[in-house]
């Protein structure tokens, strides 16, 4: 099969093909709306008779994570994938995982919240996912997708990323790129690592004991605290590293911008709309686009900011990423914010209108 | 002199060579050591020590890790067989077992071990039931007996307050993927023979594929007890084992 060849699929599906062509060895899972077509293209794709990928429908969210940690602990690239009140129950291990330094993956497919709020898209997770989520000073590497193209590329790139690291990595995506179609060129094929392979790259992995090493223990435990505070500062120099080295983002139209809109995910793409009909009034407006949501672009959105006469936060929640905006620019441009909520997804004329009313009044 | 029998030629007994030379933090009488040290005869036995992948639980056997010479994973409290399951599915030749008390397997992990057992992954469960938390200083267990004194049923367990103690092996005896369900003690040389043997024959079973196995240590904490370690066997004896009654639950290995 060519390399290029042009296929048209939902985000969801982008994420199961993706996943076998990319060499990932277990998906653990347990279905939820909407993201469950993840898991059913899975199984109706039986990678075990390919790839050898192993697909595992478990008995709810709090199993598949640490389903994910016992796979991924031994050195295989293993993921689950959920939406919003799910990945609320898998905050326990995703916490265990980062404190354990255990590179597995986890997809988000948001939805309306809180509770069991709606099945309809929502971007209302972004502070759960950018903060660690769980107990404790740890971090997430937080990937946000805006289209089917960037849920099929996103896969590998998680993985990577968590394994360079030895830290958890989620593909935060929401209802509207899951559920959506688009043409997108899936990755080429790319074998599981062989046994031999796993040892030498993963040495640090639970496999079995070999003669000519001491036993690798995957943990997150250490009563004594002065031990767990080097730990902790050993983690914190990694998560530095990872600010320091792993952000993404995209940028358009910015250099002749007054204003510059600041969103992600699908309301990054509505907001591409509403950047056009803002442009055929005579509004010069940018978008900025974080692509990584941590390790978020504090440094280049300042940059971008400089000289603009404001900044419109777009976002499919309460206003949560407008925290980081604000944080970043420190008070040297407005910044407003503009989103709904509740499952309700914003029309582009709406995102003309604040950004009207909000900064240039 | 008395100290020419001690040659190698007259060795009949020594410490697994899978036993690391740490103190172990366990309570004098406690029947944690006994069983370490069965899993680890076993697993040198059937010369697994290089194939061999264990699961701690949260607990009192939550430092397992540092007591025998293997790969490790510690899990969230309740967890281990889930984690095993990730392990074992994408590791299928190697010999993966979970290690885990009372509160940890039937309270929090009743889930996980359900569907684990049931699901028939090739996964070893060792259940130490001693009816009561140790670790976080003797609270009331799933498993405690009707009447049982804890430092959260301060009176005795009741029905009205407390519900009743679960039969977690009896439970996973009637699941269709489970091969092997046992219950057994380490409080006499007996016992710990009979053991000793269902763990060998639970982890053999695993090997071949055969399914789930649980085997349960109906075991003593003479510290949450408050008893001396000899008085905790015999109210074992006496009160458990009427309870919990030792012996298989169900075999299918052929």
């Amino acid at each position: 099969m060519a390399k290029t060849e042009v296929t048209l699929m939902k985000g969801n599906d982008a994420i199961a093909n993706a996943a076998i062509r990319c060499g990932v060895d277990g998906f653990f899972g347990y279905p939820i709306t909407p993201q469950s077509e993840i898991i059913e293209t899975l199984s109706l794709l039986k990678p075990w008779e390919t790839s050898g990928m192993v697909v595992v429908q478990a008995e709810s969210e709090v199993a598949s994570i640490n389903m994910v940690y016992g796979a991924a602990g031994a050195g295989k690239r293993a993921f689950t994938s959920s939406s919003s009140p799910g990945v609320a129950l898998m905050q326990e291990g995703i916490s265990y995982m980062a404190g354990a330094e255990i590179p597995g993956v986890v997809v988000n497919v948001q939805r309306g919240g809180p509770g069991l709020g709606t099945i309809q898209p929502s971007q209302s997770d972004y502070y759960q996912a950018t903060r660690g989520g769980g107990n404790g000073d740890y971090n997430v590497i937080v990937l946000a997708p805006a289209s089917v193209q960037e849920m099929a590329d996103f896969v590998d790139l998680a993985f990577d990323l968590a394994f360079k690291y030895r830290n958890p990595a989620m593909i935060l995506s929401d209802g509207v790129i899951g559920q959506m179609m688009e043409k997108v060129v899936l990755p080429p094929f790319k074998a599981r690592l062989t046994e031999d392979e796993i040892k030498s790259k993963y040495p640090w992995a639970t496999f079995g004991r070999t003669k000519d090493r001491e036993p690798n223990i995957m943990t997150s435990l250490e009563l004594k605290p002065e031990v767990m505070e080097e730990r902790n500062i050993k983690l914190q120099k990694k998560y530095q590293t990872i600010k320091d080295t792993e952000v993404r983002y995209e940028t358009q139209k910015c250099d002749d911008a007054d204003y510059v809109i600041v969103s992600f995910g699908s309301a990054a793409r509505i907001s591409e709309k509403a950047i056009e009909m803002a442009r055929e009034a005579g509004i010069k407006v940018g978008l900025f686009r974080p692509i990584t949501l941590w390790p978020f672009p504090t440094k280049q959105i300042c940059d971008i900011a400089k000289g603009k006469k404001g900044i419109l936060v777009v976002e499919i929640n309460a206003g949560q990423m407008v925290d980081d905006v604000r944080l970043s620019i420190n008070g040297a441009v407005p910044v407003e914010y503009f989103g709904r909520l509740g499952g309700i997804v914003p029309e582009p004329d709406e995102i003309v209108e604040a950004l009207k009313s909000k900064l240039i009044k | 002199m008395e100290n020419d029998i001690i040659s190698p030629e007259n060795l009949v007994y020594q410490k697994p060579t899978l036993m690391n030379d740490v103190p172990m933090h366990y309570c004098p009488g406690c029947s944690h050591g006994v069983v370490h040290k069965l899993v680890a005869e076993v697993i040198e036995e059937m010369g697994m020590e290089d194939k061999t992948v264990g699961v701690c639980p949260v607990g009192c056997a939550v430092f397992a890790y540092r007591y025998l010479d293997i790969d490790w994973q510690e899990a969230a409290h309740g967890r281990a067989p889930a984690v095993a399951t990730g392990i074992k599915r994408l590791w299928p030749d190697r010999l993966v077992f979970t290690y885990q008390g009372d509160g940890d397997l039937a309270c929090i992990g009743a889930c996980e071990t359900i569907h684990a057992l049931n699901r028939g992954e090739n996964i070893v469960i060792i259940f130490i039931n001693n009816a009561i938390y140790g670790m976080t200083g003797g609270q009331m267990a799933p498993t405690t007996l009707m009447g049982q004194k804890t430092s959260t049923c301060p009176y005795g367990r009741v029905p009205e307050l407390h519900g009743y103690p679960l039969k977690m092996t009896e439970i996973a005896a009637t699941l269709e993927g489970t091969c092997y369900v046992t219950r057994q003690s380490v409080e006499t040389v007996a016992a710990i023979r009979g053991a000793k043997k269902a763990i060998r024959k639970a982890f053999e079973a695993s090997m071949e594929g055969k399914g789930s196995s649980l085997v349960e240590i109906v075991s003593t904490c003479n510290s949450g007890w408050k008893m001396s370690p000899k008085k905790a066997n015999d109210w074992m004896q006496e009160n458990m084992f009427k309870f919990y009654p030792k012996g298989d639950l169900k075999d299918t290995i052929k």
